[in-house]
């Protein structure tokens, strides 16, 4: 039973989620910031863009820490691949088309949206927003059918 | 420049690197930045996502429902950031493009930016997608749109 719905083994995935929850809960507790990941996309912009959408309070005054948000990920999954990852890099057999549009529409959505697995996901239902815990539903049930009909 | 707000400053960006420190740990620890990890999820070949979000949320729950509202406030100052969902069209709309671009792909936000730090550059197509994308976005709101927390 464990092994079928598991086939890689469970342990990690738990240990990871519960090292994520972490991660949110000491940005909260220190900052008070919530950490939802797809703003950065949208606060970004504001350096280069002087739309007034971009230049709106809220992303200007985000736009540093969710960029030093974004750095921390990207050396907390350093640190994994050097202390636990494989020798290689890793690396995926989704074609480049899927992983750009697949970003686009994605992108596009969880902005409009207001978030994404770990905005919605996490951080929305972690705040009982029952609107994040529609969201999370409405979006696995297109994840599900988009992976399905294009596996 | 006040010294106590430079300190508080150097506090919060290091509070928040830590903190995508350890978010990003987690997601390479638990297999996200592997889009094949996610698509089995979605093909109903692999629960494990299951395991990651609610491991995550459980955390998350016991710290936004009880450690934080006991504590009062961040211990850095200011105040807690309220969570902008709302009951609109848009949420909806929204979460379901979101899908089915997570379902093309097999990589959300979080996992694109961390994935990088594992090596895997093909991640750079989502980030570069996922930047398009959002700048589609604001590019059609009026100004004055509300954009919400996430």
């Amino acid at each position: 039973m464990i092994a079928s719905l598991f086939p890689l083994g469970w342990a990690h995935y738990l240990a990871g989620g519960l090292i994520i929850g972490l991660g949110v809960a000491l940005l909260y507790v220190t900052t008070g910031r919530l950490a939802g990941m797809s703003s950065v996309f949208s606060s970004s912009w504001s350096f280069v863009s002087q739309r007034p959408f971009f230049q709106q309070p809220r992303w200007l005054e985000s736009r540093v820490w969710r960029l030093q948000m974004a750095l921390g990920l990207v050396a907390g999954a350093a640190l994994w691949w050097l202390l636990l990852g494989p020798t290689q890099a890793l690396d995926t057999q989704v074609p480049a088309w899927r992983l750009l549009l697949g970003g686009v529409v994605a992108g596009y959505g969880a902005r409009l949206s207001g978030g994404c697995t770990s905005g919605h996901g996490i951080c929305g239902m972690g705040s009982l927003k029952l609107p994040s815990l529609l969201a999370v539903g409405v979006f696995m049930a297109t994840g599900f059918l988009t992976a399905q009909v294009l596996a | 420049m006040n010294h106590e707000n430079a300190h508080r400053a150097n506090a919060s960006a290091l509070a928040t690197i830590g903190a995508g420190a350890l978010f990003g740990f987690g997601l390479a620890l638990s297999g996200m930045v592997r889009p094949e990890v996610v698509l089995s999820f979605l093909r109903f070949q692999d629960w494990g996502l299951m395991l990651v979000m609610g491991g995550a949320l459980v955390v998350t729950l016991a710290v936004y429902q009880g450690l934080a509202r006991r504590q009062g406030a961040p211990l850095l100052g200011g105040g807690f950031e309220a969570h902008g969902a709302r009951m609109q069209r848009d949420t909806f709309v929204g979460a379901a493009l979101f899908g089915v671009g997570w379902g093309l792909s097999g990589v959300c936000p979080g996992p694109a930016i961390a994935g990088l730090g594992t090596g895997n550059l093909d991640m750079l197509w989502v980030l570069a997608g996922l930047a398009i994308g959002a700048g589609l976005h604001g590019w059609r709101q009026p100004a004055a749109a509300e954009a919400q927390a996430g």
